[in-house]
């Protein structure tokens, strides 16, 4: 099986990788990108935890194939923090203690963040409906949708 | 397994047929990946068609839409010429999946997975949507409904694909709704699912409707009885008694994991008549 | 030195919401969970699995799959010993099928290939010879004296005469006289309930990668306990556990669920038979068809109730199937099951039998969720029709400080009432409800458990500190320990590091379960830190010249203590460590301890919920968790903790369940199917914390982890009765049971 080779975008750094056909973006960003942020809960699309950004649109990197990179502009939670300044969403996370086991907030985080570009004042309804793809298994969610209310606030008054 | 991004719709369709069976087409992947990750398909060849001309364009028509086959439910739900003219399609579109998935899935995938539960395909089928299919012998248009043949299969011939959808104009006061039942809130697959698309008369009345059901056959359901019951009403009681009853009566649905017959039967009748008042409060609301 | 005896109630520290420590690397996807492990040469491990309820195995023929280019090792039974203990034989035997196959998904063999693909290709190729059995899933059918045997003679002594083949294991709880006490009442209700199983549901699959040479290994994994893992592995892979390292990768959700292994041996044994590191990971499909799910159950519950409310007898039987391995679930489930009551008569039976499903394993409070459920519904249906508020019934039956538990202790220091009296004062239990809504409450109830714990303590020649502990951190444990380290020796938090270490770097600890890390590892983190403090005391009073006993430890100082100490300037923890090599060298503490006195926790939710009259669809609108947790060290994680376990509990009594077709195969592997709540399902779930001391530790700290999700699944379906008018006896409460029995009521 001939493999592909695939120029892309991934957090505003010009890559490459040679990938098989069938490979998922997922796999493709964790094993020869090498960045494991992304994370993969279910391989289906049910979970969220895979969440990358893709040409300005959230999706689950395990729905996409590799090879669908090429020419792409890919953003994943590596791409979030400034230097050593993290994103207002990542340090109200933190703060408002809006993580247990950390497993899903990578997917959350970059499906908040598109959140708050598109809409800077979401309502809870609407925070919930966005990240109903994002299961989180600790929290119960209320932490989470706190937080991400508490940084577009803080992002609005910034 | 082979990855081809052809260039043109063509070059598509030559390398379908050449095919024989063993391709698949790639446009937002949400179901394709799902079944290549579970070993229930192995193609031969990814056909990749996303990239061919006018596939992401949404562009009015004779005073309708023609949508791409890749335009995806978010972008779809972001175009607010076609979320005026057909609410309840654009709602229906936008209830597949999370967003991550809406960033990918799209109309046209949704209706050749052959899911007779899919979200778009009642609401498609009610608006009387068009596809248009590009194949070795050339194009040609087919109804919606006419694409779903039973669970999985589509009606499409070899080296046949659609291109894209095409929503038709409606007069004054017409609209559309689409309802579903899932157990949770999002992230289901449709228990049992109805679209209503109304148009009014001068004095208010229901003076053409189509009611098309979802998940509770083997393919996508057109109820002509529903129609009929709520024609030349306001949507009084005794029509919707009579529309939910149709609705019931024409449901011919399974026991699963995701219902029961009795459930399923019952529900869509529920659906059948919310998603009728709905449609009547948008048509009515229209100027 | 000498340090306080009683519970310590001025808090620096503690109490506080401090950034947890490992925040920055979950926030920005560095840190490293199971499967972000690799190493050079790594061959990639996958697991060809059963898909039959039942079968013997004739023969496996795997030489195709080994001649397949890029197969580097195949693996099955044949290539493990058979252990003596039977309860490690039973964890191996889970861990690949011995002669039959147990379940749907009961691994059979497994290859080590150099990549997934050629791994996946080979499975295929790899010929089973399976004589398909009789299988039975349900629990009442697998009871019966006529059921399919999934195992032959597993009934230990308890068993009583002429049960079914597959009944393993017998309890029973309880005092008093049970007729005169059905005598005394005025209503008697006897209801039957049953659940279904629900699966942990952890974000992160199972993963492990392991190096194993011949007698020499090293394994990461995802786990709730390195050192019982080692002690697993090392078991099955006949090797001394000294010769195996086992490092925990950071764990994305747990819940009881990763208390045990399933690849780990497996991938050790691909490891040492292709002499190649193998990682593993696990499907979502897998993990549902062959981790632990729960156990499922059938439940007889009898309580009599005088008019004005007092319980006079309370009886249980309960019925639990926990998967194809015996399993003493049901023991806590029946122990659990009347703890909130002051009761004179009352008793619990509990039976578990065998069932060609998964091996359960424990989930959050395992077996009391189910028996409470069936308890507090039977009360609340109770107080319906004796037309008594359910809260009032409660307070008036509560078991307090002193009341004799039907388990046996008699409890010191509860706090039931205490969380019921909060409960009552709560706006929530006054507001209005709207229309087809209606508003259910229970108690709930978890034992909470200490257990073996190792912590060693470091004084750095800075005057920071490290704590090295050995219990993974699940959900903000780090954060917690280092808390109760700053607050005992007297420095800011964020002069401690907690760091978890692997199996070589102290004694054994247990798994991070039964609520027990912040109760048993912080207890062990203060006395760590207190055997250092009396060291430096004694370095201090070797400089000043004076007495050990005439130096006392003071908000990280010490200083002269008593009357004849002297007058000397107090010195610093920081200044104390700079000249330690001059004083006797490196200063540390550390403590060992099988940890009692654990402390009982009790919690009361409320929950309204609106029924859709034509749909059946229940919608959570407002719930409100009470719960002693004790002082809570870190008030955050201690909510989070709560909302957590609740929502939990919600998807459990809504929509989670294993689903079985006719053929013994599960038909919802994954989460499209298996349906645990998400973010739009969910209101805020308000949270008061209610602080009772425990006597048992230094600080008063109680386990807070599991007792959250026992109420739910009660509060819940006497929401929904009190909303739709229709009583459930069965979970869940999914929208086509309760849609038919509204339709039924008309």
């Amino acid at each position: 099986m001939k493999k592909i080779h695939v120029s892309t975008t991934v957090n505003g750094d010009e890559i490459e990788f040679i990938c098989p056909p069938g490979e998922t973006l997922l796999d493709a960003l964790r094993d020869r990108v090498g960045l494991k942020g992304a994370k993969e809960g279910c391989g289906t699309g049910d979970c969220g935890a895979c969440t990358v950004e893709m040409n300005g649109e959230i999706v689950c990197s395990c729905l996409v194939l590799g090879a669908e990179a090429e020419g792409a502009k890919i953003k994943t939670v590596e791409g979030m923090t400034t230097g050593d300044r993290l994103h207002t969403l990542q340090q109200v996370f933190i703060d408002h203690a809006a993580l247990q086991c950390g497993i899903c907030t990578p997917g959350i985080l970059v499906a908040a963040e598109t959140l708050l570009e598109r809409n800077p004042d979401p309502s809870e309804t609407e925070i919930r409906y966005w990240l109903a793809g994002n299961l989180c298994r600790c929290t119960g969610y209320d932490k989470i949708i706190r937080a991400v209310q508490i940084a577009a606030a803080e992002m609005r008054g910034a | 397994m082979q990855y081809f991004k052809p260039q043109t719709a063509a070059e598509a369709a030559d390398i379908l047929a050449k095919s024989a069976g063993k391709a698949r087409i790639l446009a937002g992947g949400t179901d394709l990946l799902v079944q290549l990750k579970s070993g229930m398909i192995e193609p031969e060849m990814i056909v990749d068609i996303k990239h061919l001309d006018g596939m992401h364009d949404i562009t009015q028509e004779n005073g309708g839409y023609r949508i791409g086959a890749a335009v995806p439910g978010i972008k779809l739900g972001q175009h607010k010429g076609v979320v005026a003219l057909w609410p309840g399609v654009v709602e229906a579109c936008e209830l597949i999946g999370s967003t991550q998935v809406q960033g990918r899935c799209t109309m046209v995938g949704n209706l050749c997975n052959g899911s007779p539960a899919a979200d778009s395909v009642p609401a498609m089928v009610a608006a009387n949507a068009v596809v248009r299919i590009t194949g070795p012998e050339g194009t040609r248009d087919c109804p919606a409904f006419d694409i779903p043949t039973s669970p999985g299969k589509i009606s499409l011939m070899p080296g046949e694909f659609i291109t894209s959808v095409y929503l038709p104009a409606r007069p004054k006061h017409a609209s559309d709704a689409y309802l579903r039942f899932i157990p949770r809130t999002e992230m289901d697959i449709a228990v049992a699912s109805a679209g209503v698309n109304l148009e009014l008369a001068e004095d208010g009345t229901i003076r053409a409707a189509r009611v098309v059901l979802g998940a509770v056959g083997p393919k996508v359901m057109l109820v002509e009885d529903a129609a009929s019951a709520i024609i030349g009403s306001k949507l009084d009681d005794a029509a919707i008694d009579a529309l939910t009853a149709a609705c019931r009566a024409a449901a011919s649905p399974i026991d699963d994991k995701r219902g029961t017959v009795e459930f399923r039967t019952q529900v869509v009748g529920v659906l059948a008549k919310r998603a009728a008042h709905i449609a009547m409060q948008r048509a009515g609301d229209q100027t | 030195m000498n340090f306080p005896v009683k519970t310590k109630t001025d808090f620096k520290v503690v109490g506080t919401r401090v950034a947890r420590p490992d925040g920055v690397e979950k926030v920005t996807g560095r840190a490293l969970y199971g499967a972000d492990f690799s190493v050079p040469g790594m061959l990639t491990g996958r697991v060809l699995r059963s898909p039959h309820a039942h079968a013997r195995i004739k023969s496996i023929d795997t030489s195709a799959a080994e001649a397949l280019p890029g197969v580097k090792a195949v693996v099955t039974a044949a290539d493990f010993g058979v252990p003596e203990d039977m309860s490690l034989r039973d964890v191996q035997d889970n861990c690949m099928a011995r002669d039959k196959a147990l379940y749907d998904g009961h691994a059979i063999a497994a290859v080590a290939a150099t990549d997934a693909e050629t791994a996946r290709a080979a499975l295929k190729l790899i010929k089973v010879d399976y004589e398909v059995l009789p299988h039975v899933t349900d629990v009442d059918a697998a009871m019966a004296a006529d059921a399919p045997v999934v195992q032959q003679d597993r009934a230990d002594e308890s068993v009583p005469e002429g049960s079914g083949p597959n009944v393993t294991n017998f309890f029973e709880f309880g005092h008093g006289d049970l007729d005169a006490g059905f005598a005394r009442a005025d209503l008697i209700l006897e209801r039957s309930f049953r659940t279904e199983a629900t699966h942990q549901g952890y974000i992160e699959p199972h993963a492990c990668l392991a190096n194993m040479s011949a007698d020499r290994g090293e394994l990461w994994c995802c786990t709730q306990g390195q050192f019982l893992v080692r002690e697993l592995c090392a078991g099955i892979m006949q090797m001394d556990a000294s010769q195996l390292r086992v490092t925990a990768s950071e764990i994305g959700g747990g819940f009881g669920g990763k208390t045990t292994v399933f690849i780990e041996p497996v991938a050790l044994a691909l490891s040492r038979k292709s002499g190649r590191p193998v990682k593993m990971v696990m499907t979502r499909d897998e993990i549902f068809r062959a981790t632990g799910p729960t156990i499922s159950s059938s439940m007889d519950i009898k309580i009599g109730m005088t008019k004005d409310g007092r319980i006079t007898a309370a009886a249980a039987k309960l019925r639990y199937q926990g998967g194809a391995f015996p399993c003493e679930t049901v023991s806590f489930g029946a122990q659990a099951a009347f703890a909130a009551y002051d009761l004179e008569a009352v008793r619990s039976l509990g039976w578990n039998t065998l069932a060609n499903r998964p091996k359960q394993a424990a989930y959050r409070a395992p077996g009391a969720p189910v028996s409470i459920y069936a308890v507090e519904s039977v009360v609340d249906e109770l107080c319906q029709e004796l037309k008594l508020d359910p809260l009032e019934v409660r307070l008036l039956n509560a078991a307090r400080d002193g009341t004799k538990a039907s388990y046996g202790p008699t409890f010191d220091q509860i706090g039931l009432v205490a969380t019921l009296e909060a409960a009552k004062a709560h706006p929530h239990y006054a507001a209005p409800l709207g229309k087809n809504q209606g508003r259910g409450l229970s108690c709930g109830f978890w034992f909470n458990f200490g257990g073996n714990t190792c912590v060693s303590l470091n004084i750095n020649n800075d005057g920071t500190v490290g704590v090295t502990e050995g219990n993974p951190d699940i959900g903000g444990s780090r954060a917690s320990i280092t808390m109760m380290a700053a607050e005992e020796l007297g420095i800011p938090y964020e002069k401690v590091r907690t760091v978890i270490t692997d199996t070589n770097s102290l004694g054994h600890n247990d798994v991070t379960d039964g609520s027990r890390v912040t109760f048993a590892v912080g207890l062990a983190t203060i006395k760590a830190a207190r055997a250092a403090i009396e060291v430096m005391c004694a370095r201090v009073a070797k400089i000043w010249g004076i007495d050990e006993d005439a130096v006392a430890w003071e908000d990280g100082y010490a200083k002269p203590s008593g009357p004849n100490a002297g007058n000397f300037d107090p010195m610093s923890l920081a200044e104390i460590a700079a000249i330690a090599s001059e004083t006797g060298g490196p200063i540390a503490g550390h403590h060992e301890v099988n940890a009692e006195g654990a402390g009982v926790s009790f919690g009361v939710h409320l929950a309204d919920v609106e029924v859709d009259p034509e749909t059946g669809a229940t919608k959570v609108v407002r719930y409100t968790v009470f719960q002693d947790a004790g002082k809570a060290v870190h008030p955050d994680y201690v909510e989070g903790q709560m909302q957590g376990g609740s929502v939990q509990g919600i998807g459990w009594a809504l929509n989670e369940e294993y689903i079985y077709g006719e053929d013994g195969r599960l038909q919802n592997a994954g989460f499209l199917d298996y349906r645990i709540p998400v973010a739009s399902d969910l209101p805020m779930i308000d949270t008061v914390i209610l602080e009772i001391p425990n006597p048992g530790h230094p600080y008063g700290v109680r386990g807070v982890g599991e007792t959250s999700i026992v109420p739910p699944l009660a509060a819940l379906s006497n929401a929904v009765s009190r909303a739709a008018g229709i009583r459930l006896h069965e979970l869940p409460m999914s929208p086509p049971k309760i849609l038919k029995a509204m339709m039924s009521k008309d």
